[in-house]
């Protein structure tokens, strides 16, 4: 299983200011300075194997929307944020107009999950196949009221493409596109569910916005069940612990530090940081990651979780 | 768990030990409610001396800010201090140390929250 990364920021896309683009390209400069870089070839090798991720790349600014690529013919996503754009139209340019399938797995039916649909083109062309899968009994409606007036100039039933939603019920497995499929409700406002999803002895755990209050040792021990012996736990790591618990209680989201600890108690493979928040740059992101990394490694005993912070375009091969 | 308590004039230094975690934190949250009821303004002072914590869990670091919580409702003061590296580092990367009155030492703690419990401490 291949896990692609299409959006991974928390709550609202975001784009890169000039400001930053020009801070990258200073800190480039100045790292090339005497290195006689005189052809694009040269370039590129110290681009991609020397300057730093913070300097070379960008986190992303899109939100929430993760592929996994499976052993079967259909297309399986994780939520329908502003990523999806990027995702329908890579397809439709690699694979065509129409012919596809596609299986949607919601974990709620907030605005930064499912904005992208309205612009997910392979949903406006007849011959396409589009099921949306969710526990919210609201997600319909959500979706069709996003794509309506005054808020949309294209109404969901002009979408061409088939179209469907099907209710998941939580807490027991689903036979879905060949995966199973287990949906888990998590705190945050209205619900959101985390998605367990097994094929061929792989693991991957979709848990995004989701606060661990970590008040309740039976909900704890529930999840860390939901990760247990996951290849990649897919983590909402939006706050710092101390905002989590203090100023930013109840807003739904957790911390880089639950993600370490609960990845651990279940021994999970991976832990992947994921829903950042949208007003750090790619600075903070990349200090986040070296920290998390740090926690990982003073607090581990007898299994090690390798860390990774989501970005738009990340590819992890399980 | 037992929570070894010194007192110095109007301050309390309590002393846990060992791990901070999902099987303590629950026992040291109820082994610091008599001394937090009594953090209060005009109350106690307590300083937290984290010198024999080898670990602290999320759960841990839930249990002092509910405590920080508790102390500023009652209009009291609480601070922690003495960390051991490893924990210095887990309140750094977890962003405690920005929300928690955090001191190198139990004297400097003293100092900053009560001049009677520094002449005592030094006295003592």
């Amino acid at each position: 299983m291949l896990v692609r990364f299409w959006g991974t920021r928390g709550s609202i896309p975001v784009a890169m200011t000039s400001a930053e683009v020009q801070r990258k390209l200073v800190a480039a400069v100045v790292a090339a300075a005497g290195r006689g870089l005189d052809t694009a070839g040269k370039a590129r090798a110290f681009v991609e194997n020397e300057l730093e991720f913070s300097i070379s790349h960008t986190f992303g600014g899109n939100s929430s929307c993760v592929e996994l690529e499976t052993a079967g013919p259909d297309y399986v996503l994780c939520d329908l944020g502003s990523g999806a754009r990027a995702f329908g139209n890579g397809v439709l340019a690699t694979r065509g107009p129409s012919g596809h399938r596609f299986h949607v797995f919601m974990s709620h039916p907030h605005w930064d999950h499912i904005m992208g649909f309205p612009f997910f083109m392979p949903a406006y062309l007849p011959g396409n196949h589009v099921t949306i899968y969710g526990c919210h009994d609201t997600l319909e409606e959500a979706f069709r009221r996003q794509n309506a007036a005054p808020s949309f100039p294209v109404d969901f039933s002009r979408m061409g493409a088939r179209i469907e939603f099907v209710r998941l019920e939580p807490e027991r497995d689903h036979d879905i596109a060949g995966l199973r499929v287990r949906a888990k409700r998590q705190r945050h406002g209205g619900d959101s569910y985390g998605y367990r999803i097994e094929q061929a002895g792989k693991v991957v755990v979709y848990s995004t916005d989701s606060e661990h209050k970590q008040d309740d040792p039976e909900e704890v021990k529930g999840f860390v069940e939901f990760f247990r012996d996951a290849d990649l736990v897919i983590f909402d790591a939006q706050y710092s612990l101390a905002d989590a618990v203090s100023v930013k209680e109840d807003w739904g989201h957790s911390s880089n530090v639950v993600g370490v600890e609960m990845c651990q108690l279940a021994r999970a493979r991976r832990l992947c940081l994921y829903h950042h928040e949208p007003i750090f740059d790619d600075e903070r992101i990349a200090r986040l990651l070296a920290e998390t990394r740090r926690l990982e490694e003073i607090t581990r005993t007898d299994h090690r979780v390798e860390v990774w912070a989501a970005y738009d375009g990340l590819e992890i091969a399980l | 768990m037992e929570l070894v308590s010194k007192r110095y004039a109007d301050a309390v230094a309590l002393f846990p030990a060992g791990r901070l975690d999902h099987a303590t934190a629950e026992g040291f949250k109820v082994a610091l409610q008599p001394h937090l009821a009594r953090c209060t303004a005009g109350g106690d002072r307590v300083v937290l001396d984290l010198a024999g914590v080898e670990y602290i869990s999320s759960v841990g670091l839930r249990v002092l800010m509910l405590a920080s919580k508790q102390a500023k409702a009652q209009g009291g003061a609480l601070a922690v201090a003495e960390l051991q590296p490893v924990v210095r580092e887990i309140f750094e990367i977890s962003r405690f140390n920005l929300v928690l009155e955090v001191f190198p030492t139990l004297r400097e703690a003293l100092a900053k929250l009560s001049p009677a419990a520094l002449a005592a401490f030094e006295a003592a």
